[in-house]
C-alpha cells in the first residue's frame, strides 16, 4: 500500500507531502505519523504540503487533527508551503486551523520550530503572531 | 398561409428590387437627418452599409421566414446588423443614432409599397408584415448596441480592479497592500489571490493591509478582511491592519466584529514599525547611535 514516508531528523520528523491525499492515505499518515513520535520521542514535527494542489474539509480537518495529536504527545506540529490556492480554498470552506503553527517553507518551518522548542515551557505559545511582542 | 407569406414577401422583394437606388437614396436621407455630422460617417459610407444590407435581405427573404427574423435563413442579416452595432457602440454613437439605421427604412420603404400597392390587394398586410419586421430587426441593434457597451463596462471594471490593487514591497519580507476603494467579494477574491501569491514570490513573512482609502467597513468588508488574514496566516504570513480611522474604529466595535487576534495599528507607519520589529530590525537616528535604541516602534 501507498504511504506517505516520514523522515526522522535528530529529534525532529519531516513528513512531505508530494502527491494527491486520499481520505485512506491520510488516515494512514495520522497512525504512522503517531506511533513515529512516540518511538522516536520526537519534540517537534514538520509538514510540507508545498506540493498539495487540491484539498478538501477532510484533508483541512486532518492537519488540524494531527497537530492536535502531536500536541497531546508533547510535539510541536508546523506546516509548510501552503499555495495560495489552497489557503483561500481552506478559508472558504470555514477553516482557519486555529492551534496549527504555519510558515512559508521549510527553512522558515525549522526556525520557527527550533526558537519554539527553544524555549523551555512552550506550552500555550499563540501560533506565531506576536511571537515577537 | 405560408404559402400567402412567402408570396406576399416575393412582391416585397419585387418593390424593393425595382426601386432599389431610389430607395437608398431616401434611406440615407433619412438616415443623415438623424446622424449627427461629427460622427464623420460619410454619405457614401452610409450608402455602402445600405446596400450591403439590402443585398443581403434580399438574399435571405428567398430562405427565411418574414414572421420570425431571428430564426433560420437570416443568420446573415443578423450578423450583419449585431456587427453594425457594435461598431456603432465602439465609436461612440447613440442608441437612436444606431437604431434609426433599420427604422429609417421604414418610411421610405412604405411609400413604395403604396406606389405599388395600388395593383395588390394585399397592401395593409404587407406594411404590417414589414413593419413587424423591421421593428424586431431595430430592437436586436438597440440589444445588441446595450450588449457591446456593457462589454466595454465590464472590461473597464476588470482593469480598475487590476489598477486597485498593488502589492508593494516595503523591505525584505514585508509586504504592504493598500487598499483604496470599497471592498466587495469579487474584490477580496483578486486582492487575496495577489497577495497570497507575492507572498509567495517574495517569500514575505509579514504583510501589512492599509485600509486607509477604504471608506467604509461593514460587517461584510470586515469579514472579507479576516478571510485575506487567515489566508495568509494558513500560508505562514502574519498580516497587520493598518490605517483604520477613528470612525471605523467605531463601527467595528458597534457592529460587534471581532477582529480576534488580528494585529490593528491606526497607521501604516506604526504597522511598518512593528513588521520591522518583528524581523528583527531596527530604526534608529544617525546621531543618535550613542544612545541605546532598543525598539524602532519606539519613535512616534
Amino acid at each position: 500500500m501507498e504511504r506517505i514516508p516520514i523522515l526522522r531528523m535528530r529529534d525532529l520528523l519531516l513528513v512531505t507531502i508530494q502527491v494527491d491525499m486520499h481520505d485512506r492515505l491520510a488516515m494512514t499518515l495520522q497512525d504512522d505519523l503517531t506511533s513515529a513520535i512516540t518511538k522516536y520521542s520526537s519534540r517537534g514535527v514538520l509538514i510540507d504540503i508545498s506540493s498539495l494542489a487540491i484539498v478538501d474539509s477532510f484533508i483541512g480537518r486532518m492537519l488540524a487533527n494531527i497537530s492536535a495529536m502531536a500536541q497531546v504527545l508533547d510535539a510541536k506540529t508546523v506546516v509548510v508551503g501552503m499555495q495560495p490556492s489552497v489557503a483561500i480554498t481552506l478559508v472558504e470552506l470555514g477553516m482557519s486551523l486555529q492551534g496549527v503553527r504555519t510558515a512559508l517553507n521549510v527553512d522558515k518551518g525549522m526556525e520557527l520550530l527550533r526558537s519554539i522548542l527553544g524555549e523551555p515551557p512552550a506550552d500555550d505559545d499563540t501560533p506565531d503572531a506576536g511571537s515577537q511582542e | 398561409m405560408d404559402q400567402g407569406i412567402a408570396n406576399e414577401a416575393r412582391l416585397i422583394g419585387e418593390v424593393i428590387d425595382r426601386n432599389k437606388p431610389r430607395l437608398i437614396d431616401e434611406w440615407v436621407a433619412e438616415l443623415t437627418a438623424y446622424i449627427r455630422p461629427q460622427r464623420g460617417l460619410s454619405d457614401n459610407d452610409l450608402r455602402e452599409q445600405c446596400a450591403e444590407f439590402l443585398q443581403l435581405l434580399r438574399e435571405a427573404m428567398g430562405r427565411g421566414d418574414l414572421r420570425n427574423p431571428s430564426g433560420a435563413g437570416w443568420e446573415s442579416v443578423e450578423d450583419f446588423v449585431a456587427n453594425l452595432s457594435r461598431t456603432r457602440s465602439q465609436q461612440g454613437f447613440s442608441p437612436t443614432e444606431t437604431a434609426v439605421f433599420v427604422f429609417g427604412l421604414k418610411k421610405p420603404l412604405f411609400r413604395m409599397l403604396m406606389e405599388h400597392g395600388n395593383t395588390s390587394p394585399n397592401l395593409n398586410h404587407q406594411i404590417v408584415l414589414t413593419s413587424e419586421f423591421l421593428d424586431k430587426l431595430g430592437l436586436m441593434t438597440t440589444e445588441c448596441y446595450q450588449k457591446a457597451r456593457e462589454e466595454v463596462i465590464s472590461r473597464q471594471q476588470q482593469e480598475m480592479l487590476e489598477l486597485s490593487t498593488p502589492v508593494v514591497k516595503l523591505w525584505h519580507g514585508i509586504l504592504a497592500l493598500p487598499l483604496i476603494g470599497t471592498l466587495d467579494s469579487e474584490r477580496t477574491q483578486i486582492v487575496m489571490e495577489q497577495l497570497l501569491q507575492r507572498i509567495v514570490e517574495t517569500g514575505s513573512d509579514v504583510a501589512i493591509i492599509d485600509i486607509t482609502g477604504v471608506p467604509t467597513v461593514d460587517t461584510l468588508v470586515a469579514q472579507h478582511l479576516l478571510k485575506t488574514v487567515t489566508a495568509a496566516r494558513l500560508m505562514g504570513a502574519d498580516c497587520i491592519i493598518s490605517g483604520i480611522r477613528p470612525q471605523i474604529a467605531q463601527t467595528i466595535v458597534h457592529l460587534g466584529v471581532a477582529l480576534g487576534d488580528v494585529t490593528t495599528k491606526s497607521s501604516l507607519a506604526d504597522a511598518f514599525a512593528i513588521a520591522l520589529a518583528r524581523r528583527n530590525y531596527v530604526i534608529s537616528k544617525r546621531n543618535a547611535t550613542a544612545q541605546p535604541a532598543p525598539n524602532g516602534a519606539s519613535q512616534h
